[in-house]
This record gives structure tokens, C-alpha cells and sequence, in this order.
């Protein structure tokens, strides 16, 4: 008899509630995990904002515009069909937000409002003040919430996901997961699975991402065989402020407003920053990168920081850090335009951005690589998407700022209709029992391991020393030597981790048994980012190395491809990327592109 | 790319309500914790988490409780520190008398320790009809034009992270009660002046008009002192007890 189709969708972010909810507009039943009530997911922390190239502004802009800007930001290591999709989406989307009833940010006339963002000359970020994340997430959360009334979405929350399950022919049939209150391990039966798990960066200690970010869901596929897509490829932001506990975001929205970053030219002054006068300050990228200033991409701002700071040795009051500098602007638009993201430095830094320049450093922010799909969003396991921040697809060897929501929502439609439409051809086969037991029994067996476990280990000391550890090797700068070296403490954490007593042997939320599941997960991830970074000998986007310090597109323009083995990951470099859309240039930021907004630009597109 | 926080301040004494399940008893345990800079009660918890041993040198079990955005900004750490209904992300713990202690919320269902089951907000959500309803998804244009000062007011509106701060000092809401609390009559006020929100204003306002909705307010106004998001919640209460009186009104008229 044929099933209604099903399909599950694990993680209640940007990306899987939209894929949920196109999932539901269709008519299939929706089973929606998630480990944090989905009102409650990272997506919430995305403060600056989401492009859309809607020329609001007279400048010329266009879809075909961002695309260019983004598959250059990425170095050319995205496929250029599904970005150019996703660019021409993007103005859609924007609109989609809109009637949701997203307050975004307006003009005098009522529009809506855009700023500009890193690696691009245009106005092409839309926002909702500075936490437009927070905004675009509740608007998806109540549209589930609608759909949740009509029972067409059960929601999961407090749940989570730890293998997909994967019948003989190779077909995903759904996945096991875990209750976090009682422990409950049971397996769901789908017809497809969406994983919209998100990143993984707390895999690096210190960071800006949320404390749920652990990758491990990414891991538990990969584990199944799904392929993990340039793992190497991890950006650090150039401006968080430091913190015992985590590395606070100040977004790029605060150069995008003026903000300027700037350093005393004395490497040793210590004079406070406005004693300090302008012709003894050092504005370094806007001297270095006078067509982008303040708005070089990512990549290129934290080596800048990195260099002036670790290398050249500046400080800022004996700080290891740069000013990130307001206090020229208006103080009533600062707080209109960004009041968010002030808000959070003056709770945690105690003081008032807009009186005293901010001091900011570069961190561990956002992952390029993640589960590998192709352009319908499926992972090389039938039946299996992935959509948001865990998957590879858009954004290359590095993420222009405020694309990230975009290809979240974008990713979370594509993954929604196809998985609706596989789930709806595949509904007559019979969803195995037996792969779903395999991995019930897997989960079991895993969970019985990490309870009976005895030694002299700390599990969470070997979290904190997982971290120091990635933070330490494999981030701005990378050599081959530390490399290895950290891969082999790698392989030691994972032994130790495996002497370690759990705290706690409960029966009920017991959440230092989750900490060792997870932290297993990510040190295997952690193993897969250091490998491909040992292997990829050049220099791309996010991904430096001295030794190898050009782009070197003869032998790397190709997708790392990293496949689970108990022994480490195997990489296959055989995958070539689609270019056909955008020649690959050298990309410079110093000078003008030819397509900037220019006098007549709106002129020209007036046409 | 790393913060350590040394700190040459004397350790923090903790003490933590604990509670092994919905159904145990609950006990105190105390925790001495090294200080470090910039330390929140967050960190506190990690610390116990490592070292999980009373000040009496017992051992114990980490403490249970919910985080996730350590920015003040998805409401889940959400607990009693010395007595008021806060995040332990964004509360610092120079700025907090000793020993700090530390409870669940107590207009929840607590599910162990920390961590309480607060649903039943976002179940309120779903009765009100806290959405805009659209057509769909797909690409119909952009969405009606709106004002900036209209656009600030709904933000405002629609930062509300449903920490349950404002509920939990309300003395009108609790388990033996059905108000539905200031946060979503807050949500209620948002919606209805949204252009197409406003479609369902009149369903929004009845549920809100019989028991448990607007009138259960006893107007005690702790719930806006207490809002770390600062939500006017006094005028949403105000704007919508108006709209349910016109309603009730115009509708009976209407009969
Ligand atoms: C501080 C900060 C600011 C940012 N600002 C911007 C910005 O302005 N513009 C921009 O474009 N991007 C920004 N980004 C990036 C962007 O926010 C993220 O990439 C994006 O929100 C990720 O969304 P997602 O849907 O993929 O996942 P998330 O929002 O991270 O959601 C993941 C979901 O998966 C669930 N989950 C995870 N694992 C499991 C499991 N095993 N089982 C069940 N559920 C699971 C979680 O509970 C959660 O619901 C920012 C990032 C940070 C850190
Ligand atoms: S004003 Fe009303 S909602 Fe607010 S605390 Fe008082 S009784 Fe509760
Ligand atoms: S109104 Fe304020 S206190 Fe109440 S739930 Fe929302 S954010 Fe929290
Ligand atoms: S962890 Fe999100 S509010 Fe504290």
C-alpha cells in the first residue's frame, strides 16, 4: 500500500524550517527535529543582514552583479549554476520576508532599506536593524506554527539526530535520534531526509558561533558514507571581541554603516584611541585596498588584522586587536542602523560604541565546506539533502557577509521541492525496517561504550584542549608541519576521550552523555578540516598557506571531497568546478571592478 | 584568537538548586568557583561541569541547563539569579552580590535543575494566531509599504525572544492559572497592526476577550521592568485591551 509521503527534516534553522514549510505548502507530511526549540536556533545571531540585489538605490545593480561579486568573493571554488540560481532568487526571497511581515529596515519612502556589505561596491543588504536573523527566523517560525495548527508539521523539539538510516539499495529511509529528556533512542521512518543542521564551529573552542554548533550532526552522515565537500574551508571573521566564553560578533554591518578599522601607527602607543590624532592613525585597509576599504571580504580583512597585529606587533592599549571606529557617525543613527549589535558590546565590554572605538579581533566564524550535494540539494545518499550552513554548495573557498541567509533559504526551498518530489516518487517502497533497527542498534551499542567507559580523563577538558588545538593550527595561517602535528593530537584526543568516565550515568536529560556523543562527532570532523588543509598545497580564499601563497587553479580548482573511514578520512580531488558561467580572474580588491556603481548607473539599468 | 581570563579575585561561592527529574525533591548544592575576568554565570556552570565537586568535597553530577546563543538573544539560559529571572549569558558576575544563587524558573514545569519546559508560551502563540497569514512562498512581489515609524514599533515589538523573564515576575501567570501573560498579548498588538496581520485581527482579539486573555491583567506592570529586551509591554497591554473593547463593541452592535 502506498505511503502519504514523508519526509523528515532535522534542524529548525533558517534552512529547515523554509524547507519544512514548502515541504507542507505541497502537501507531504513533515516530521521536524531539532535539538533547541526551533524559535531558539544559531540562525537567530545573524545580525547584518541578507543580500538581495534589488537596486533600490540607482546604482546599477543586478542578480548577475551578485553573482559575480559572490563566485569571486569564493575564489571560484563554487560551482557557478546553483549560485547564479540563488542569486536570482535572492530578490524573491527578500519579498517573501517582506509579506511574512519581517520588519526590515525602510526608507522615507517606505521601501525597504539597504546597506553595503563586505567584497561588493553595492547596496544589496537588506536588514531588520541588527538582528535580522532573530527577525527572518521568527517570521519562519510562526509560518510553521500556522502549519503546526493545521497538522501538516509535528515538531520534535528536544530531539536530536544522530545517523541517517540507509537500506541495502543505498536509499535513505529515515534516521535514529535521541530524546534529550528521557533518553529515548527510536528511529523515524521517512521517504527523504533533509539535514539542516548547521555549522560547526564550536569545534574551535572560541568563536562566534552558538554552543549547539557542534557539526556532529554533519559527522553522523558522513559516518553513514555521505560525503563531506571542502572541509578546509573555514572563515574567520575579522572583527569579534574577546570573552571568556565566547568570541561576540561585531558584524561587517558596522563597516558597512562607516565604521573604520585603524590601528595607532606607533606599534607600542598606548594612549587612549581619542587622544590619539588622525595623522598618527594607520586606517591599513583602506591605504592597502583603496577601491573596498573597510569592506574587503573576510578572508582578506582578518589576514590584514592578523599580520599587523601578530606579525608587525601593534597594539591597541597593549591589546592584541584592532579599533573597529564609530565615533565619527551620528549617535541616534548608530542606534537606528545597529542598536543590536552596540547593545551587545556595551552588556559584555561594558562600554558605549558610539563615545569609544571598539577593540576587535579576528574568530572562528562560519564553515564554506559541509555535507557535499548536488544542485537538487541531495548528498550522494539517495534520499538524503542537506540545505544552510551544513552543506558546501555556495559559497566556495570563502562567504561574502549576509550571503549566508540567503543560501540558507535558498538551499531550504531547493532541498524542500525535491525532497517532496523524491519523497512522493519513492512513497510506494517500503521504508526497511531493518536499516532503521541497524542504526537504532548502532546508537545503542555507541551509547552503552560511552557509559561504561573508566580512566583517568576529563571529557570536558578534552572538549577545551579539542579546541585550543584547531584554534591554534588550523586557522588564519596554515603549514603543513603544525598541520600534521595537530592531526596526530587529533588522533590522541579521540583515544583519550575513550578513557573518559562520564560524570554522570542518569537516566534523565543527562547531558554529559550527549558531550561525548557529539565530541567523538567532531573530533572525526576536526580530522577532515586539518587533512584537507595538509593536502591542499595553495592558497584560496579562506585557505592560506605561506608556503603555497598563490591560487593555483591548474592543480586545485576542484572540490575536496572527504569520505569517513575508521581509520581517518579518504579524499578524492577528482571533481572539477563548473566555471562556465564567470571566467576565473585574480581577484583584487584595490581596484575598481568593472562593474561599479559609476554616475549613470542608473541610467543604464534604467534600459 | 583565544581569550584566557586570569583573574587573581578570591573564588565565587555558587549555590545551585538542583533537581534530578520533574518529580525529585529539590536540595541545594554549593560550589566554589575560581573567578576570572569577564566571567558570566554561564561560565560558572562550565566550570562545575569540569569539576563537578560541592564545597564540601562531595561529588556530584554536572548541573542541567539550557544555553545556546551566549548573546542575549535566543532566551534560553533563562533562570533565577539572586532571586530575578535573567540570562545567565548576559549577566556578569562582578555585577552580582555573594554568593550567587542560582534557580529554574518557577511558572514552568522544571525538567531537571535548570532547565524548565516553557511550551506553553509558544503553544499561546499558535492559539492567537501569531502569524501574517500569506498565500504562499512562492514570488508574488513585494509585500505592502510601510512607514519608518511603524517599522520601529513593530520591531520593537518583535524582538521578544520568549525568555519568559516577563511571565515569571507577572503575579497573574502560573501553572494554576490560564492568563496568557504579557509576551503574547505583546504578539497579539504586533500582528494586528501588521497590514495583512490584520486580517485575522478580530479571531486574535477574541481569543484574547474570555478567561485567561486581557482582562486577567491585573495591571501590576513588573512584566515591562523586567523585559531584557525592553518590549514596551504596558502600551501592548493597553493598545490591546482598547481593540478588545471597541471589538466587543462594534461586534455586539453588529449582532
Ligand atoms: C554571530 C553571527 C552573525 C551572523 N550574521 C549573519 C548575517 O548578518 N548575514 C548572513 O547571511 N549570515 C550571518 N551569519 C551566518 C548565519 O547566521 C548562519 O550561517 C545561518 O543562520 C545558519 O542557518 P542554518 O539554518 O543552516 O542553521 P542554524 O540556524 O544553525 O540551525 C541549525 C538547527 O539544527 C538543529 N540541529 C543541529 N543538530 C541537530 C541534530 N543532530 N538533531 C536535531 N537537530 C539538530 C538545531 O537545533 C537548529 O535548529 C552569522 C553567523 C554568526 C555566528
Ligand atoms: S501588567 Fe498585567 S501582565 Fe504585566 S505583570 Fe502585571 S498583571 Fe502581569
Ligand atoms: S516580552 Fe520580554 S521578558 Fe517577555 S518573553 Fe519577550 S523578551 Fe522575554
Ligand atoms: S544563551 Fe541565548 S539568551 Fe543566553
Amino acid at each position: 500500500m502506498a505511503n502519504q509521503p514523508r519526509v523528515i527534516v532535522v534542524g529548525g534553522g533558517l534552512a529547515g524550517l523554509m524547507a519544512a514549510i514548502k515541504i507542507a505548502e505541497f502537501g507531504a507530511l513533515v516530521d521536524l527535529l531539532s535539538i533547541v526549540p526551533v524559535k531558539r536556533s544559531h540562525s537567530v545571531c545573524a545580525q547584518g543582514g541578507i543580500n538581495g540585489a534589488v537596486n533600490t538605490k540607482g546604482e546599477g545593480d543586478s542578480p548577475g552583479l551578485h553573482f559575480i561579486d559572490t563566485v569571486k568573493g569564493g575564489d571560484f571554488l563554487a560551482h557557478q549554476p546553483p549560485v547564479r540560481d540563488m542569486c536570482d532568487a535572492a530578490p524573491n526571497i527578500i519579498y517573501m520576508f517582506d509579506r511574512m511581515g519581517v520588519p526590515f529596515t525602510r526608507t522615507a519612502e517606505g521601501l525597504i532599506e539597504f546597506r553595503r556589505f563586505g567584497g561588493t561596491l553595492h547596496h544589496r543588504t537588506a536588514h531588520a536593524g541588527a538582528t535580522t536573523g532573530q527577525q527572518l527566523l521568527y517570521a519562519l517560525d510562526e509560518q510553521v506554527r500556522k502549519f503546526e495548527a493545521e497538522g501538516k508539521i509535528t515538531k520534535y523539539e528536544g530531539w536530536e539526530a544522530f545517523y541517517p538510516s540507509i537500506d541495502e539499495s543505498g536509499r535513505c529511509v529515515g534516521l535514529t535520534a535521541m530524546d534529550l529528556r528521557n533518553m529515548e533512542i527510536r528511529s523515524f521512518a521517512s521517504d527523504a531526509v533533509i539535514y539542516a543542521t548547521g555549522g560547526l564551529g564550536a569545534i574551535f573552542g572560541y568563536g562566534t558561533n552558538s554552543v549547539v554548533n557542534t557539526g556532529a550532526a554533519i559527522a553522523g552522515c558522513y559516518q553513514q558514507g555521505a560525503i563531506y565537500g571542502n572541509p578546509e574551508f573555514i572563515q574567520i571573521h575579522p572583527t569579534a571581541i574577546s570573552g571568556a566564553d565566547k568570541l561576540r560578533l561585531m558584524s561587517e554591518s558596522v563597516r558597512g554603516e562607516g565604521g573604520r578599522v585603524w590601528v595607532p601607527k606607533n606599534p607600542k602607543d598606548t594612549r587612549a584611541p581619542l587622544t590619539i590624532p588622525p595623522a598618527e592613525r594607520w586606517y591599513f585597509l583602506e591605504e592597502k585596498y583603496p577601491a573596498y576599504g573597510n569592506l574587503v571580504p573576510r578572508d582578506v580583512a582578518s589576514r590584514e588584522i592578523h599580520h599587523i597585529v601578530q606579525t608587525l606587533g601593534h597594539r591597541v592599549e597593549g591589546e592584541e586587536a584592532v579599533y573597529l571606529d564609530l565615533t565619527h557617525l551620528d549617535p541616534d543613527y548608530l542606534t537606528k542602523k545597529l542598536g543590536g549589535v552596540l547593545e551587545i558590546y556595551e552588556k559584555f565590554k561594558g562600554h558605549d560604541p558610539r563615545k569609544v572605538p571598539m577593540k576587535v579581533a579576528p574568530a572562528v566564524h562560519y564553515s564554506m565546506g559541509g555535507l557535499w550535494v548536488d544542485y537538487k540539494q541531495m548528498t550522494n545518499i539517495p534520499g538524503l539533502f542537506a540545505a544552510g550552513e551544513c552543506e558546501y554548495q555556495y559559497h566556495g573557498a570563502n562567504r561574502l557577509g549576509a550571503n549566508a541567509l540567503v543560501a540558507c533559504v535558498f538551499g531550504g526551498m531547493v532541498s524542500g521541492v525535491n525532497a517532496f518530489v523524491w519523497a512522493e516518487a519513492n512513497a510506494k517502497k517500503e521504508r526497511s525496517a531493518a536499516a532503521l533497527a541497524a542504526t537504532n542498534q548502532k546508537l545503542k551499542s555507541r551509547v552503552n561504550d560511552v557509559l561504561g567507559r573508566a580512566g583517568d580523563e576529563n571529557p570536558f577538558g578534552i572538549r577545551r584542549e579539542l579546541g585550543q588545538c584547531m584554534n591554534r593550527y588550523v586557522t588564519i595561517v596554515r603549514e603543513n608541519e603544525s598541520l600534521k602535528k595537530a592531526d596526530g593530537m587529533l588522533v590522541d584526543l579521540k583515544k583519550r576521550l575513550a578513557r573518559a568516565p562520564l560524570p554522570d550515568a542518569g537516566p534523565w536529560a543527562n547531558q554529559s552523555l550527549i558531550h561525548v556523543l557529539e565530541l567523538e562527532n567532531m573530533i572525526d570532523l576536526s580530522r577532515a578540516i586539518t587533512q584537507g588543509a595538509l593536502l591542499r598545497d595553495e592558497s584560496r580564499g579562506a585557505h592560506f598557506k605561506p608556503a603555497f601563497p598563490n591560487r593555483d587553479d591548474e592543480k586545485w580548482m576542484r572540490s575536496t571531497k572527504a569520505s569517513y573511514t575508521p581509520d581517518g578520512p579518504k579524499f578524492d580531488f577528482s571533481e572539477t568546478i563548473d566555471t562556465s558561467l564567470k571566467k576565473p580572474v585574480e581577484r583584487r580588491y584595490d581596484v575598481l571592478p568593472e562593474h561599479a556603481p559609476k554616475p549613470g548607473g542608473a541610467a543604464a539599468a534604467a534600459h | 584568537m583565544e581569550s584566557h581570563g586570569h583573574s587573581t579575585n578570591a573564588p565565587i561561592s555558587v549555590r545551585v538548586m538542583r533537581r534530578d527529574n520533574p518529580d525529585a525533591t529539590p536540595r541545594y548544592e554549593v560550589f566554589q568557583i575560581p573567578h576570572r575576568q569577564n566571567m558570566n554565570v554561564h561560565m560558572c556552570l562550565l566550570e562545575i561541569q569540569e569539576n563537578p565537586v560541592t564545597v564540601e568535597g562531595t561529588k556530584t553530577t554536572p548541573v542541567a541547563w539550557d544555553v545556546n546563543c551566549l548573546e542575549e538573544v535566543c532566551g534560553s539560559c533563562t533562570m533565577i539569579i539572586n532571586g530575578r529571572a535573567r540570562q545567565a549569558c548576559s549577566t556578569l558576575v562582578d555585577t552580582l552580590e555573594k554568593p550567587i544563587t542560582i534557580e529554574p524558573m518557577t511558572k514552568f514545569t522544571v525538567l531537571r535543575d535548570l532547565q524548565v519546559d516553557r511550551s506553553r508560551m509558544f503553544e499561546d502563540l499558535k492559539k492567537t494566531k501569531s502569524w501574517v497569514p500569506i498565500d504562499g512562498t512562492h514570488a508574488l512581489g513585494a509585500g505592502p509599504r510601510y512607514a519608518q515609524d511603524d517599522q520601529l514599533v513593530s520591531y520593537t515589538l518583535s524582538r521578544c525572544m520568549t525568555c519568559g523573564c516577563c511571565v515569571e515576575a507577572c503575579p497573574q501567570y502560573g501553572p494554576g492559572s490560564a492568563f496568557i501573560g504579557p509576551a503574547v498579548l505583546s504578539q497579539v498588538r504586533r500582528f494586528n497592526m501588521h497590514p495583512t496581520g490584520k486580517l485575522n485581527k478580530g479571531e486574535r482579539l477574541e481569543t484574547v476577550m474570555g478567561s485567561g486573555g486581557i482582562t486577567d491583567c491585573g495591571s501590576a506592570q513588573v512584566c515591562a521592568s523586567v523585559c531584557p529586551k525592553e518590549i514596551p509591554l504596558l502600551d501592548s497591554i493597553a493598545v490591546v485591551a482598547r481593540d478588545t473593547t471597541i471589538h466587543a463593541l462594534t461586534s455586539w452592535f453588529g449582532k
